[in-house]
């Protein structure tokens, strides 16, 4: 099951969390109380240029030790605290959730293509890794997750997520089944300003997991969606692909569908194919991605989980129910369900 | 004589109150198990390789053949086969030979992994009423694709793709030559590739001009011997396989006798009728890694840079540092040969102790591959001992691309594996050259076996994809995810990157 959202405000124009914390409670049918989570983007406009680390911290002593070490190896942490949160009856506290705003030195990582997001992704995959009691759970700029097990409405009222103002937000409520329900485990799933919302089930993970750990991505967090964030920062900003040709790559047309296609776009998607066919994307999925520049959603290629799209003026919103996107907003216009596997993209507006 | 003989192996009975004294058993029998004296036909069970063509053809089921139980003293250590060898030894000084696969009572590691199934909470697929997509392209892939964007908006690829082979499904015929097999038997096997939209290889043994109408579905090996192969023969093939090694016989060279070597085969491996035809263990072009990208590239440039080239290796100790190896050598295609490999003559000494197995070879090979960065670049061809379509799920989830299958091939043409090969005596018209032998088999009745057993293996692996939950085989693809080890030790599971069962 599992319920998610996504919302752009292609102006930039910023909401705050308390529409889609109600939004997300409305689809408490598709949860179990295992977790949930939230990813907001332009929340941290005062520390916009640095990267913001959120942390699950065991303990705040030999892992957090461990963490500020390492940080100050690769560069400036310019500010620190703890993430505020406030207590719920329905949340037990099993982590110390905290952020950083850091400054990578992408210095010592010269020659890299994009030094600075190179050391961030390297320190994210070092810590999960290798660091026991921490987890960095976030990573982007201007951005950050919230998440922890719990009922949606439980997981935002602890972060009071009504006070962070953003123009993307993405949303999820899970009900795992092939993964335990940790507060590491629950969605949004991010790496730099890549965030995967997902309701469904990669059965092609083997594949894609020794795809994108064959580029040094470390998939630690016991979950198939981790692999999602880490395929799209793949595509996405190492191999420079535009969104829809990510979203061409992991969830392509069948061949019968190419073999009928003009020659040209028929070599392109064959390419795709052959290219990248360890990124093809099985099983069920609807999934919404936060990036750099707007949203992406798309199903899988026979559309075994639910997905609606509804647009007003300059907001577009995707879900996988109608209802909840009619309790963000009630004026909502041009409700569709868009076609196995194609791309629903949302950009800002320049 | 001081040895002696060694007993029976089989012991053939003929019940006699069935039988019609018809004679087809002694027609049959290549190996002259069956005389006629007087009214009455004789046995001689000696003779016997349990090829059961006799007992097929017997119109009134009238013979039994069974395993002649041992008359050695029993021992645990001195096997009747350990003893057979040693006498068969003193006797002759000679390597003894053997054909077909390993016949070692060795434990094979797919029937230890256990395949996965949805339930519940991600849907299987039912292949009949959804897309369910098999096809494979065999071949060099870009490690990543390059776009450009056109005045007028649109994405377009910038990135030109090598040439593949594109294969209906993962399933194609090994190598294995005319001389080692008749004509028929490769002429059954073509049509059947053509039919099902796959391909196979011609072996060391030149294209013979009736295979040309098939050419589009045949890949042309170049080995040690480079027998048959000229400019015509690379030109003909959709693709050109080096062979460095083989499964069966690693490290050593082939030889097929000159009995074998009729006036056919003689023409088109180019070489004297009649005469041995004796592949060197090593390429006497090749003795490094630099001598084989030369040798690649020269096959490429001779062809146009239009036809993939695949290098075949035996899995043996090392085999995936000298995949790695080849990966980087311009190669399209890498084929490992696990230790099952079948083959119609080696020394038996190689067939049944040199290598390792397919399973752990395609394991590591795809690991080192990762671990170097290009195995999105290369395609794993993985072949030697595959017996069903679940070994082939199995294979591809290790890490394949596809399989080559050898036996199985010839089981759908009858064959029943007794082993005997190298003998020119295949009662079955495969492995032989015999005129009268070689008409016994169909090349319409073969192709339908051939094609058929394609088409069964291909429906049962979309089943099995569907029950996972996957519609495309790129998703099975190194997908150990979808694998559970099932009585297998730590260090095995550790190689094959798999998890116990249950876990």
């Amino acid at each position: 099951m599992c319920g998610i959202i996504g919302f752009i405000d292609r102006t930039k124009s910023r909401m705050d969390g308390s529409s889609i914390k109600a939004a997300l409670s409305l689809m408490n049918e598709r949860g179990s109380g295992d977790g949930a989570g939230y990813a907001a983007y332009g929340i941290y406009p005062e520390y916009a240029d640095y990267y913001a680390l959120h942390v699950f911290f065991d303990n705040l002593a030999e892992p957090k030790k461990k963490v500020d070490e390492l940080l100050q190896q690769w560069g400036e942490i310019v500010h620190q605290e703890e993430i505020p949160t406030t207590p719920q009856p329905g949340i037990r506290k099993v982590h110390t959730p905290w952020r950083y705003f850091f400054k990578p030195s992408g210095d010592l990582m010269a020659g890299r293509m994009d030094s600075e997001k190179d050391v961030v992704t390297y320190i994210v995959m070092e810590v999960n890794a290798n660091v026991k009691g921490a987890t960095i759970f976030s990573s982007g700029k201007n951005m950050g997750v919230f998440k922890a097990s719990g009922w949606p409405e439980d997981v935002a009222n602890f972060y009071r997520i009504e006070n962070y103002k953003g123009y993307i937000w993405l949303a999820h409520n899970r009900y795992p089944t092939n993964s335990p329900g940790w507060w590491g485990g629950a969605h949004p799933f991010n790496l730099l300003n890549w965030s995967v919302v997902h309701n469904g089930e990669i059965t092609s993970y083997g594949t894609n997991q020794r795809y994108v750990e064959g580029y040094g991505y470390k998939c630690t967090l016991f979950t198939d969606t981790e692999v999602v964030a880490y395929l799209f920062d793949l595509l996405g900003r190492q191999h420079e692909l535009p969104h829809e040709m990510v979203v061409r790559a992991l969830a392509p047309p069948f061949w019968d569908d190419i073999d009928r296609m003009p020659e040209k776009e028929a070599e392109l998607n064959k390419a795709v194919r052959l290219t990248y066919g360890s990124a093809l994307m099985n099983g069920p999925f609807a999934i919404v991605v936060g990036t750099d520049d707007g949203i992406v959603g798309f199903t899988d290629r026979i559309k075994l989980r639910p997905l609606v799209v509804g647009e007003n003026g300059s907001k577009l919103y995707i879900s996988s129910e109608e209802a909840a996107i009619r309790v963000l907003d009630p004026e909502v216009k041009n409700i569709y369900t868009p076609r196995a596997g194609e791309p629903i993209i949302g950009r800002f507006i320049e | 004589m001081t040895l002696g003989s060694v007993p029976p192996k089989f012991k053939v009975t003929i019940d006699r109150d069935e039988c019609m004294d018809c004679g087809r058993c002694i027609e049959n029998c290549s190996y002259g198990v069956y005389r006629r004296e007087g009214d009455r036909i004789l046995i001689e069970s000696r003779k016997c390789t349990a090829c059961l063509r006799c007992v097929s053809m017997c119109p009134r089921d009238a013979i039994t053949l069974t395993e002649k139980p041992v008359d050695y003293r029993s021992h645990p250590l001195w096997t009747r086969e350990a003893r057979e060898d040693i006498i068969n030894q003193a006797r002759s000084g000679k390597i003894i030979l053997s054909g077909m696969g390993n016949a070692r009572d060795l434990p094979v590691i797919y029937d230890r992994l256990l395949l996965d199934a949805c339930q519940v909470t991600n849907p299987s697929i039912d292949p009949l009423r959804e897309p369910m997509e098999l096809r494979t392209y065999i071949g060099k892939k870009p490690s990543k694709l390059k776009f450009r964007k056109t005045e007028s908006g649109d994405v377009e690829l910038d990135t030109k793709l090598a040439p593949n082979l594109k294969l209906d499904t993962p399933i194609m015929i090994g190598h294995m030559s005319f001389g080692a097999i008749s004509l028929n038997s490769q002429l059954s096997m073509a049509k059947a590739v053509a039919e099902t939209g796959t391909f196979m290889g011609t072996g060391e043994g030149g294209l013979h001009k009736e295979l040309y109408p098939y050419q589009d579905h045949m890949i042309v090996q170049v080995a040690s011997g480079r027998f048959g192969v000229n400019i015509d023969y690379l030109e003909r093939g959709a693709a050109i396989e080096i062979k460095i090694g083989q499964g069966a016989k690693p490290g050593i060279g082939g030889h097929l006798p000159g009995e074998k070597v009729n006036e056919e085969v003689s023409k088109t491996r180019m070489i004297p009728l009649g005469s041995d035809a004796i592949s060197p263990a090593p390429h006497h072009d090749i003795y490094s890694i630099e001598d084989l990208v030369q040798l690649i590239r020269s096959l490429k440039e001779a062809t146009e840079w239009k036809k993939p080239v695949f290098v075949k290796i035996a899995a043996v100790h090392n085999v995936a540092p000298i995949a790695a190896g080849i990966a980087r050598s311009s190669a399209d295609a890498v084929v490992i040969d696990g230790f099952r490999g079948g083959t119609g003559a080696a020394p038996k000494v190689f067939r049944d102790h040199v290598g390792i197995p397919i399973e752990a070879a395609i394991a590591s090979v795809d690991q080192k591959l990762r671990d170097q960065g290009v195995r999105n670049e290369i395609s794993i061809i993985a072949s030697g001992g595959i017996r069903s379509s679940a070994d082939l799920a199995k294979s591809i989830a290790l890490g394949a691309d596809a399989v080559y299958v050898g036996t199985a091939a010839l089981v759908a043409l009858g064959c029943r594996v007794c082993g005997n090969c190298y003998r020119n005596l295949c009662p079955w018209g495969i492995a032989t050259q015999r005129p009268d032998l070689v008409s016994r088999l169909d090349p319409e009745a073969g192709a339908a076996q051939v094609s058929n057993l394609i088409h069964g293996w291909t429906l049962e692996l979309s089943e099995l994809m569907g029950a996972a939950g996957i519609n495309s085989i790129e998703s099975l693809r190194g997908n150990r995810d979808r694998l559970r080890g099932y009585m297998l030790d730590e260090g095995m599971l550790k190689i094959l990157d798999v998890l116990p069962a249950g876990a």
